[in-house]
This record gives C-alpha cells, sequence and structure tokens, in this order.
C-alpha cells in the first residue's frame, strides 16, 4: 500500500447515518473514532473495506462505519470475515468483537482463523465483562470477580489475549487502550498494513458493569508507571521518569531500575517485533501487574503467507496443470461410454 | 474362453459383494457395476457398510456389503433380494441370508468358514443348514488357498496376496456373466502403477478367479443379460454426492459466479466437498471449516461477497448450523445447504440411510423462517436439483435446503451426460448504483427478492445482520415493521411455487390409489406402482422434489384418487405436513426407519393391502 492518500478521506467520511447508542462514557466512542481517523489515513478505497461483527456491545460498530458491514451471530464473526476474504482477496475485512464474543463462543473460529493467518484485522474490545447481557462475568474476568452469575466471585482462570493469541500461532499482536487515541490509531495502522490475521487487544472500559476494571494500569496517575509502549527496535524503558526498563534474566524477564545495580540503559532490552520465535512475546504479552507493566504497541508482527494468498497460489499451480475449464468439459472428464 | 453348458437368460439380476469391511468389498462392486454400465446394463447400486472403518473381524456388524441390480429392462432401483451373493465370510452369510431370493446363487470363501468364524458369526455349526439354504446353489471355492497358489512365484509379502481375494471373487462372477475383464484389468494399472508387482498380483487374481468359473463350469450355469435399451448418448456412472456437487458448480457457471464451499466431514455428506475440493481448476475455493458452524458462517461470508455459496452436512450437522441458516434467512443472501439425511436421531446410524430430516429442514430453526426446501429423486437426479437448488438461491436471494440421503448420495447409476447448454439460464438480482440512495431491503416486486450488492462496488455500501431491519436496512424494532418483514419473507419464500413444475403423476390422473412419496423413494415407488399396474391395479405414483414450496396442482392430483398412502422412510414427516397444508385428504401412511431403503414387494404388498386386493373396474 502507498503512503499517499489518493481518496482524501476525512473522518467524517466513514460515519453511518446511524445514532451511536453505546452508553455515554463508554470505550467505544473512543474506538469508533479511532478507526475513523485510521481509514480516513489509508490509501484504500472506501467500498473495498468489510467491517465484520458478532454479538455484544462491540459488534454494533459495524452500524456507525458507513462502509460495507456485517453485524452477524454470536461468536462467529472470524467465519464469517474468513468467508468473505477468501471469496474477494482485494477486500479489506475488519472484525469487531469482544471477550465473550471470541474468546468464549467464537473461541474456536478465533484461534483457527489465527492458525490460518487469513488476512483479516479482529480488533477485540476487552472489558472483562458481558454488557450487552448487563453484566456477567466473561473469559477475560479477572478471578475472583462478583457478578450477577457469579455472586460469590468466580472461581475460573482467565485468559491473557495475547497469550492465547500467540499460543495459536498469532503472527500479529498488539495492545492499546480505548481512550489512546494515538497509540490506537498508530496500532490500528500497523494492523492495517499487516499481511496475515492481525489482532489488536483494546484495553475498554465499560462504564456500567465493570467500571475501572483497568484502572491499575489506565487511571492517569497509574499509566505512566504501570505500562509500557512497545515499539520495533525501541529500547524497553517507561515510567514517569522513564527510568525503568525490562531485561531478560535466568530466562525470565525483569523489571529493573536503570543506574541501579549498575544497569545502564544498555543493558535494557530492545525490542523486535519481528522475531519469529514467540517466546519473548508470548512473555512480553503475558506481563502483568504487580510484578511487570502491562506491554502496549505492537507486540509481535511476523511476516508469513497468509490463507487467502497460499490459496490462489495453489488454484493457480492446480491450473497450470488440469485442462479442465468448463463444466461440460468436467461431466465429459473420466470414464464414459457411448451408447449408439 | 470355454464353452458354456448352461446359459441363463435373464431381464435383470441382483448381485451383492459382501465382506469383513476390510474385505475391499465397494472396490469389488463399483468395479463390476462400472463393467456392466459399458456393457450397456442399466444398473443401480446400493452400497451399504458399517459406521466403523475396520469393526472387529468376522462379526455381522463388521459386514460391508455392495449391491448391484443390472438388467436388460429400465433399473430404479438396487433391488430388494439378491440372485447371487459374494461371501467372504460366514458373517456375510448372516447378514444377508434373509435377502436372497429362491435358487440364488451364493459363492463364498470356503477357507473362512472354519470352525471358529463360523462361531463368530453367530452360528453354531453349519450356516447353510441352520439358515435354510441348502437348496441354494453353493459354490465353495477355496478363495484364499487358490489366491496364495496364484500368487506362490512373486515376491510380494502375505498380506498384499491377502489383499487380493476380492479380485480372485470378481472374477468368478465376472465368468458368470461372461463379462470383458478390460475395464478391471485397466483400474488396476492406474491404481497400482507405481506399484508394478501389485498391479500384476491383483490381475492375475482376477484371471486366476475367472479361470476358475470355467473350470468349475459344471457345477453352475452362468447367466446372460442383454444389453438395455437406452437412449443413445454419452453415458457416466455417477453417485449422488458427486451429481450434487456438478449440479452447483453447474448452476455457478450458468450463473456467471465462482463457488465456495466451507464444510465440515461428516458422513454421508463428505463426498460432497472433497469433490469441489478438487475443482481449483474450475475456480471452487473450497474450505474445510473447523466445525459445521464455520461451515456455513464462512459460506454465508462468501455470499455477501459475491460468490455462489454452498454447505454440505448431514442431520447432525444441519442442527448446528441452524442458527446460522436463520442469518440467512434474515439477511437475505443465496446460500445452498445440502443435507445428505442419514439414520438419527443423534449420531444415529451414520451410515445408513433415512428421510427424518424433513421436519428440521422444514421447521427447525427459531422463530419464523422461511426456507425453501427441495429433494433429489435418484443418485443422477442430484445433478438437477443441484442445479435448481443454486437457482432458486440466487434467483430469490434466500437460502435453500437441498435433501438428499446416504442412498442417494453413495448409490450410482448411469448418466447421460447433458449438455450444460440445455440448462436454464439463471439471473442474478445484482443491485447497481443509480442517484438514488441504495436500499438494501427493497425487493423486486414480482419476486419479493432484494438486491445483491456487492462488496468492493463503490457507492453501494449497506450493512446488514441479524437484527431486524427496515427497508433502508436500518435497525428496527418498530412493531409493525417486525410484521411486515415477517410476513414478507415469508411470502417471498411461498412465491417461489410460480416456477415449481407441476407434480407428475405416473400412471393414470385418477384411480383407486395414489402413492405419494417424496426424494429418494422415487425408484422405489415408481417400480411397485408399475408393477401394480402391470398386474391389474387402479393405482397411481406422485413423488415430490419440492416440499417448500409445494408444486400447484398438488390438491389436484390426490383428488383424482380414492385413496392415498404416503411412503416414507421415517414415522409419517411428509404425511403430516401434507395434513397441514392440504387438510381435506385423508393420508394413509407406509413407514419404514430401519436405516434401509424400501423394498418394491412391501409397498406393493402394503398397497394391496389397502385396495384389499380389489383389481381394476
Amino acid at each position: 500500500m502507498a503512503e499517499t492518500n489518493h481518496n482524501h478521506y476525512a473522518a467524517k467520511d466513514f460515519k453511518s447515518d446511524q445514532e451511536v447508542r453505546w452508553c455515554p462514557g463508554c470505550g467505544d466512542h473512543g474506538i469508533l473514532a479511532s478507526l475513523q481517523k485510521t481509514l480516513a489515513e489509508l490509501d484504500i478505497p472506501k467500498e473495498k473495506y468489510v467491517f465484520v461483527s458478532g454479538i455484544g456491545c462491540s459488534s454494533r460498530l459495524p452500524y456507525y462505519m458507513s462502509t460495507y458491514g456485517f453485524h452477524s451471530i454470536h461468536g462467529r464473526a472470524a467465519a464469517i470475515a474468513t468467508g468473505i476474504k477468501i471469496a474477494n482477496p482485494e477486500l479489506m475485512v475488519w472484525e469487531m468483537t469482544g471477550d465473550g464474543d471470541a474468546l468464549a463462543i467464537g473461541g474456536n473460529h478465533y484461534i483457527h482463523a489465527i492458525r490460518r493467518n487469513i488476512d483479516i484485522k479482529i480488533i477485540l474490545f476487552n472489558n472483562e465483562i458481558y454488557g450487552l447481557t448487563k453484566g456477567q462475568y466473561s473469559p477475560t474476568s479477572k478471578k475472583g470477580l462478583t457478578t450477577k452469575t457469579s455472586p460469590y466471585g468466580t472461581i475460573e482462570e482467565p485468559f491473557k489475549v495475547g497469550e492465547l493469541t500467540i499460543g495459536a500461532n498469532g503472527r500479529f499482536f498488539a495492545r492499546t487502550v480505548d481512550y489512546n487515541l494515538q497509540l490506537s490509531n498508530e496500532v490500528y495502522k500497523e494492523a492495517a498494513k499487516f499481511h496475515g490475521t492481525a489482532v489488536v487487544e483494546v484495553i475498554q472500559n465499560c462504564v456500567i458493569f465493570n467500571d475501572g476494571t483497568h484502572d491499575a494500569f489506565t487511571s492517569k496517575e497509574n499509566r505512566d508507571d504501570n505500562t509500557i509502549t512497545l515499539r520495533h527496535g525501541e529500547k524497553m524503558i517507561f515510567g514517569k521518569n522513564r527510568d525503568k526498563g525490562i531485561i531478560l534474566k535466568d530466562l525470565k524477564l525483569k523489571v529493573v531500575k536503570i543506574g541501579e545495580n549498575g544497569i545502564t540503559e544498555k543493558d535494557i532490552l530492545t525490542h523486535d517485533a519481528h522475531e519469529p520465535n514467540p517466546g519473548i512475546h508470548y512473555r512480553l504479552a503475558g506481563m502483568s501487574l504487580p510484578e511487570y507493566p502491562v506491554a502496549l504497541g505492537v507486540i509481535r508482527a511476523i511476516n508469513a503467507q497468509t490463507y487467502d494468498a497460499a490459496m490462489i497460489e495453489q488454484h493457480e499451480r492446480v491450473q497450470a496443470r488440469s485442462k479442465i475449464r468448463t463444466v461440460d468439459e468436467l461431466l465429459r472428464s473420466g470414464s464414459t461410454w457411448e451408447v449408439k | 474362453m470355454g464353452k458354456r453348458s448352461k446359459v441363463i437368460e435373464k431381464d435383470a439380476v441382483v448381485i451383492r459383494f459382501s465382506g469383513d469391511s476390510g474385505d475391499g468389498m465397494q472396490l469389488t462392486g463399483t468395479l463390476f457395476s462400472n463393467t456392466s454400465a459399458l456393457f450397456g446394463h442399466d444398473i443401480s447400486t446400493f452400497p451399504d457398510y458399517p459406521a466403523e472403518i475396520r469393526a472387529p473381524q468376522g462379526t455381522v456388524g463388521g459386514v460391508s456389503g455392495f449391491q448391484v441390480h443390472i438388467g436388460h429392462k429400465l433399473i430404479n432401483t438396487p433391488g430388494d433380494f439378491t440372485d447371487i451373493l459374494v461371501a467372504m465370510n460366514p458373517a456375510a452369510i448372516r447378514a444377508n441370508s434373509r435377502w436372497l431370493r429362491k435358487g440364488s446363487t451364493i459363492i463364498y470363501d470356503s477357507d473362512n468358514f472354519t470352525e471358529k468364524s463360523i462361531q463368530r458369526a453367530g452360528y453354531k455349526a453349519d450356516p447353510f443348514t441352520e439358515d435354510k439354504l441348502d437348496s441354494m446353489n453353493l459354490i465353495a471355492a477355496p478363495i484364499t488357498t487358490l489366491v496364495k497358489e496364484a500368487l506362490k512365484d512373486m515376491e510380494i509379502d502375505p498380506k498384499t496376496v491377502l489383499r487380493t481375494k476380492n479380485m480372485f471373487a470378481l472374477g468368478m462372477v465376472y465368468w458368470l456373466f461372461n463379462s470383458k475383464l478390460k475395464y478391471t484389468e485397466d483400474f488396476i494399472e492406474e491404481k497400482f502403477g507405481k506399484k508394478p508387482l501389485v498391479a500384476e498380483a491383483n490381475s492375475k487374481v482376477l484371471r486366476a478367479g475367472y479361470y476358475y468359473g470355467e473350470t468349475i463350469e459344471a457345477l453352475t450355469p452362468s447367466y446372460r443379460v442383454s444389453p438395455a435399451p437406452i437412449k443413445k448418448g454419452t453415458y457416466r456412472n455417477i453417485n449422488g454426492n458427486q451429481a450434487t456437487a456438478w449440479g452447483v458448480l453447474a448452476a455457478a457457471e450458468k450463473a456467471g459466479l465462482k463457488l465456495f464451499i466451507g464444510s465440515y466431514p461428516i458422513t454421508p455428506a463428505t463426498g460432497v466437498l472433497e469433490e469441489l475440493a478438487q475443482r481449483k481448476d474450475m475456480g471452487v475455493k473450497s474450505l474445510q471449516a473447523e466445525d459445521e458452524i464455520a461451515g456455513i458462517c464462512t459460506s454465508i461470508g462468501a455470499s455477501f461477497a459475491g460468490r455462489l455459496a454452498v454447505t454440505s452436512t448431514s442431520g447432525p450437522g444441519l442442527a448446528l448450523k441452524s442458527e446460522a441458516l436463520n442469518l440467512a434467512v434474515m439477511t437475505e443472501l443465496p446460500l445452498v445447504v445440502i443435507d445428505v439425511q442419514r439414520g438419527g436421531p443423534s449420531t444415529g446410524l451414520p451410515t445408513k440411510t433415512e428421510q427424518a430430516d424433513l421436519w428440521q429442514a422444514l421447521f427447525g430453526r427459531n422463530g419464523e423462517s422461511p426456507v425453501p426446501v427441495i429433494a433429489a429423486g435418484t443418485p443422477s437426479d442430484c445433478f438437477r436439483f443441484g442445479f435448481e437448488a443454486a437457482k432458486i438461491a440466487v434467483e430469490h436471494m434466500t437460502p435453500v435446503i437441498l435433501l438428499t440421503d446416504s442412498y442417494l448420495a453413495n448409490g450410482s447409476e448411469p448418466w447421460k451426460i447433458p449438455s450444460t447448454n440445455d440448462l436454464p439460464p439463471i439471473t442474478v438480482p445484482y443491485a447497481v448504483k443509480t442517484d438514488k440512495e441504495f436500499l438494501a431491503y427493497e425487493r423486486d416486486p414480482e419476486t419479493l427478492a432484494r438486491k445483491w450488492a456487492i462488496p468492493g462496488t463503490p457507492g453501494l455500501e449497506h450493512r446488514v445482520g441479524g437484527l431486524e431491519k427496515t427497508i433502508k436496512g436500518s435497525v428496527s424494532y418498530t412493531p409493525e415493521n417486525h410484521e411486515y418483514m415477517v410476513k414478507v419473507r415469508d411470502e417471498k419464500v411461498e412465491r417461489i411455487v410460480r416456477e415449481v413444475p407441476n407434480l407428475k403423476v405416473h400412471g393414470r390422473k385418477s384411480g383407486d390409489l395414489l402413492v405419494i412419496g417424496w426424494g429418494s423413494s422415487y425408484g422405489h415407488i415408481t417400480t411397485a406402482v408399475a408393477e401394480l399396474q402391470e398386474e391389474g391395479y387402479s393405482v397411481s405414483a406422485a413423488v415430490f422434489n419440492y416440499i417448500r414450496p409445494l408444486p400447484k396442482n398438488t390438491a389436484k392430483v390426490f383428488a383424482g384418487f380414492d385413496k392415498l398412502v404416503v411412503c416414507e422412510l421415517n414415522t409419517g414427516q411428509f404425511a403430516n405436513y401434507l395434513r397441514m397444508k392440504h387438510q381435506k385428504y385423508t393420508y394413509n401412511q407406509y413407514n419404514k426407519i430401519q436405516g434401509l431403503p424400501f423394498t418394491v414387494k412391501e409397498i406393493k404388498d402394503y398397497c394391496i393391502k389397502l385396495l384389499k386386493g380389489k383389481k381394476n373396474g
């Protein structure tokens, strides 16, 4: 994709005429805004975009985009998006989903889309709760969370989106926060440019049913010290005073203070998003409080052949070999006989 | 090759190859069928095999059979009773003895009739006495010994030697029919081309079997079945799954669309996916999905993106697909759902046939969910109805369910190859950009179908989804809008009746009894009725292919008869559907739920009972 924008879109060109019905203060508003801004900055004609979703608050997003859109059924967005992309690889297919939609009812489609490396962009809104059904725990809810269906607290271990994605052989994983429009814009653009399944986990706040669940690293007072924004080729340094960093010690990640115990900036790891071995990315994606900051930005981006491209290549190979092109030729292929 | 002592001229003969599921009986039967078809016989086949790939050796549960009916007359069923049984072990006798015609010939591998294997099949001592088969024409051939003998000079392992036993049996049957070996030899050469020793062994054993037949000639008469009076043209053998796949492929070509199939393997439907997966040369994109739901959902996605989309499954898979099928109903996207029915409920009888998914197809979804349902009648008919399902789906912007079943899917028959020029055109209702705003649910005034706006087309950007919509495509919970949309979706499907051909009556348009069926009972019902007519009964037949909507002339056809009987392989699903749709008639029922097709005889017997034996006049 060229860097120049021939289409001269503005973000508002991607707004549909539908009234946005998310709750006031919902993180989804920010996600919608930064996506519309991203599309305006990409050099792709509007008719090439398809927004696909499942069921849940996040899945209403396609209605608010003026592109082609498909609001499907619970959990199935990845499968529908896969069909669309295979049918017409020229389309840029975005899947809007949530932690319940993608990881509970749609878990199977989610891992298989990633495994196949079909070229779709999955934006996973993670608010660790079921919002549309009014507050039940999800596969990412923190263990012990009290909800309407876990009145005594959950006894389940949650999934970490990054670990699951990389575990399913994910080639692209990034994380951003709903209100951080600049980082979101940056990450969505990277996802758009990536060839293959690109998963972006958006840390999203549900103001009604799980308000503040991410505050430990997203609130104004916590975010600098409790998150680290990773950028390829840059040192893993974070903190209000940019004095903390990450090193690898005894095969484990470790948070260190620069200037203490002889640690200098040179000792700090440099982020390599393109390293094929998923080990370090898995660990970075899995970092959580209190031991570690939460990693944001593009954690992993590995180029590999996409499913849709492999299919085209295989078709060309078979077509070069086979003489059958039409149904009449097919019907007369193999063993036939004449009755006179 | 030697002169024959006694040749029996026959109009039709039924042969059944039967053995352990590892004995290669399906291949043997197929080779014999193809040889017969090439000679000019009309044929109908019925593979009957267990769900287990290798069930315990020598048990009745592990018996795999392949029945073929060949004839000088036109053949519409694989035959009720067997004239010639090839039994590779005692279990094969046990499984088939009740289906043997009086005076049948049984060729069996006497080496396999040891005390142990006889007991394994559930006999005490002698299968033939115990099942009262003594008067049959029994041909004991020590096949295992003879095969070992025939290949003793070849350097091949004992396992491969034993695997050629089926070729010996096949050679013997070829001798019985004075058939040519060429087709089978060519097949062997092609299949084992890379293993010349194995090819040679199989050919050698095939000929050894043939010569053995010649040697024991004095013991048994041979048969002659003259070629059938078949229409001129180019023919091929085709089974139901292949025909279904090719039918939808023909529709895609006719409509100028590319085909997509998203499916998950399931017996007995997998053949459809396998067939289309091969057709990358024709641009078919196929995806073996992670589950049944993904099968249909990828297809719905492909349909949204402008491909002719198909998903194939069997009953349990259709159950899993039903939520997504409703999404296609709601978004009004063309989609062909092929249900190759098998015995249910649950896992049921995976390899056996049944017509018990009719209600699931018609009613098995939440909400008001109108879906056209059609059913194919014979294996080659699957081509026509695969085409028809796709034509209806595209022209009316709706999912369509095509019902076939295990009997059609695996059964094969010679098929006069049609020319695609003779197939009707398919008009795709594409949306076109105009000055006016594009409304996603604006309808054709005649068909009520909405337009298909393909992503990638500038100016037609729109949203679809499972939520109720207005004509514009916006979400709407307005009470009146919902009622309107429910009714209009229903009316859209009902209007397909305008293109449904009239129900055909086999026989006179009035009489004492009309035998009604649907789908795959076609062959057995029409054969039974033709025989009854010949015997002087006032009986006609009508076999439905269009279930929803029913043909326009349905009531008119029913009105011509004193009695109606609905024959189907379930407890009466179609009969009850007819009671709902055409209430003023009384429907007798003849039902069978044994995982097997009807026999001609049982249909006839029931009809004669209903008629109290009364003939014409």
